[in-house]
């Protein structure tokens, strides 16, 4: 049992913050770190690994500091996003040489266990070089665990893998969890995060914008005022109709045609539209989200 | 020491298409021997100088410990797959170590390695004057990896300012500016091997012998320092 924790940490290159006084604490089981492109993500986790001195604040793994402390790496397991550029040597060569050097008593016996868990036993002595984007991920989740390491972190694990194999590698990070071990990931795809991670941390900008479990996390991001765009056989009439609805707090006939609606709550507003059009004899033509964006619902969690 | 990073260090330096351009000089340089050798009849007492000295000690050794020690440390540091090494519960001096320790012999074998054979073959009859040649060049190329590391750790472009270095600093203005030689690796090389064969005296100027050996000892235990210490202070960057 590892606890990752980190208390007022910020990050800054120069005049840039990448991380922004952040405080979260990381137990056992899988948490998705989740936020858009740019966010801090793969700061956190260079800090969390040892691999980048926090500007401010603190980084400890029960207790210990991580920056310039070789012995964590005992006890954690990194998958880095960047590609191993060791396409010369071949799978199984790549897993125990990690092995050796974390210095195991059977380094063969850890490589074949390793190759086991992520299924990469058969595959394993092509060079790396022919692997395909899932193969290598897998290969380098089985590096990342030939220690048997009790933390496991990895950065974007899912990028560019094909959706069989994002299912394997959901369940092996389920597994993982399940066994008691601290699985943290990132990613910048909430349906992602919310099939495996019972523990969510948002950031964005930086900024450690919400944590919880996924539960509170989706219901954060679907309460929240949505903006839709509505066309309809008569969208002036329609327009006065709905403004009449508790769900709705604004309307505004769009030159081109069509009424843009904030609403308030998407559930009532979803149940009011169709009935409302009903009675009035209105025809919808379209109901569509215009502030979807993943950036939007961020910009949400980090106002409220 | 550790055998596992050395292991990959070499598997890198000839597990990819790189290999071929390490080996091209030296052959360059044996190739250049055959040359003088076959076009002189057999009367090479003066190439010795020009072949072995200015091409091979002068140009051959410090390109070759450039390539190699580059090609060990660089790559994986500029693209971050370093962190699969670093990752482990090992000192980063001893990664650090174990990685020049392989550009140093690497180095060796085919710098050094390359001049003994090809004195061996301008002037078979006098294997000692080989033999010196080789272990100046033993001794300067060491110092060649270890000042390359520590290029490389002081600017991105590390490849090119040993270039400069080997070029414009030792090939031309230490040649007119009598005092740089103190500051060159090169002309340490030349002073050992001079000091090991009294037919190579004309080639070795007048440094301290001295001060050549305790130089080159202080230039690589810097390289060393300088090394593991880029390692300690790694940090990984993101892309944003």
């Amino acid at each position: 049992m590892s606890v990752l924790e980190l208390a007022n940490t910020s990050r800054w290159y120069g005049n840039v913050v990448a991380v922004n006084d952040v405080s979260m604490r990381i137990g056992p089981g899988v948490t998705g770190l989740l936020g858009p492109n740019g966010a801090g993500k793969t700061t956190l986790i260079a800090m969390m690994s040892g691999f980048l001195a926090p500007s401010a604040g603190t980084v400890t793994l029960d207790g210990d500091p991580v920056w310039a402390n070789v012995s964590i790496y005992r006890s954690i397991g990194l998958v880095p996003e960047r590609e191993a550029s060791f396409g010369y040597l071949s799978g199984r060569q790549f897993v125990r040489a990690n092995a050796e050097l974390h210095k195991l008593s059977a380094p063969g016996a850890a490589t074949d266990r390793a190759l086991d868990i992520v299924e990469m036993a058969e595959p394993a002595d092509r060079l790396i070089s022919t692997y395909s984007k899932g193969m290598r991920q897998r290969i380098k989740l089985a590096a990342a665990l030939v220690h048997d390491p009790s933390v496991l972190l990895l950065d974007e694990p899912f990028n560019g893998v094909d959706p069989r194999q994002r299912m394997h590698l959901m369940e092996l990070l389920t597994r993982m969890g399940g066994e008691g071990r601290t699985v943290l990931f990132s990613s910048h795809i909430l349906e992602e995060v919310e099939q495996i991670a019972r523990h969510i941390e948002v950031v964005v900008s930086g900024r450690h914008a919400a944590s919880g479990d996924f539960g509170a996390i989706r219901r954060l991001m679907t309460d929240r005022p949505n903006v839709y765009l509505v066309r309809s056989s008569d969208d002036r009439r329609l327009a006065t109709v709905l403004m009449g609805a508790d769900s709705v707090s604004g309307v505004q006939l769009e030159p081109r045609g069509g009424v843009q609606v904030q609403v308030t709550d998407f559930g009532a507003f979803a149940l009011a539209l169709p009935r409302l059009a009903q009675e009035h004899r209105i025809s919808l033509r379209e109901v569509t989200p215009t502030d979807e964006s993943l950036e939007s619902v961020f910009a949400y969690l980090v106002s409220a | 020491m550790n055998a596992t990073i050395s292991r990959l260090a070499l598997q890198s330096l000839f597990g990819q298409k790189r290999w071929w351009v390490l080996i091209a000089l030296p052959l360059l340089q044996i190739g250049l021997a055959v040359l003088v050798r076959v076009l002189s009849g057999g009367e090479t007492g003066g190439a010795f100088e020009p072949v072995l000295v200015v091409f091979g000690l002068g140009l051959v050794l410090p390109l070759v410990a450039l390539l190699v020690t580059t090609g060990v440390l660089g790559p994986e540091i500029d693209d971050g797959s370093i962190v699969y090494l670093l990752s482990k519960p090992i000192s980063r001096y001893v990664v650090a170590l174990s990685k020049l320790l392989v550009a140093v012999v690497v180095t060796v074998v085919l710098g050094a390695g390359s001049l003994v054979v090809a004195g061996l073959i301008l002037e078979p009859s006098e294997p000692g004057q080989a033999l010196a040649v080789g272990i100046g060049a033993a001794v300067a190329g060491t110092a060649y990896c270890a000042a390359f590391v520590m290029l490389s750790a002081i600017s991105r472009h590390g490849m090119v300012v040993g270039l400069i270095y080997v070029l414009v600093f030792e090939g031309l203005l230490a040649s007119w500016l009598a005092g740089l030689r103190y500051l060159s690796v090169s002309a340490f090389g030349r002073r050992i091997a001079g000091s090991l064969d009294s037919a190579l005296e004309p080639i070795a100027g007048n440094l301290p012998l001295g001060y050549a050996w305790i130089a080159s000892l202080v230039v690589l235990a810097a390289g060393c320092y300088v090394a593991g210490r880029r390692l300690s202070r790694f940090q990984l960057r993101g892309d944003e």
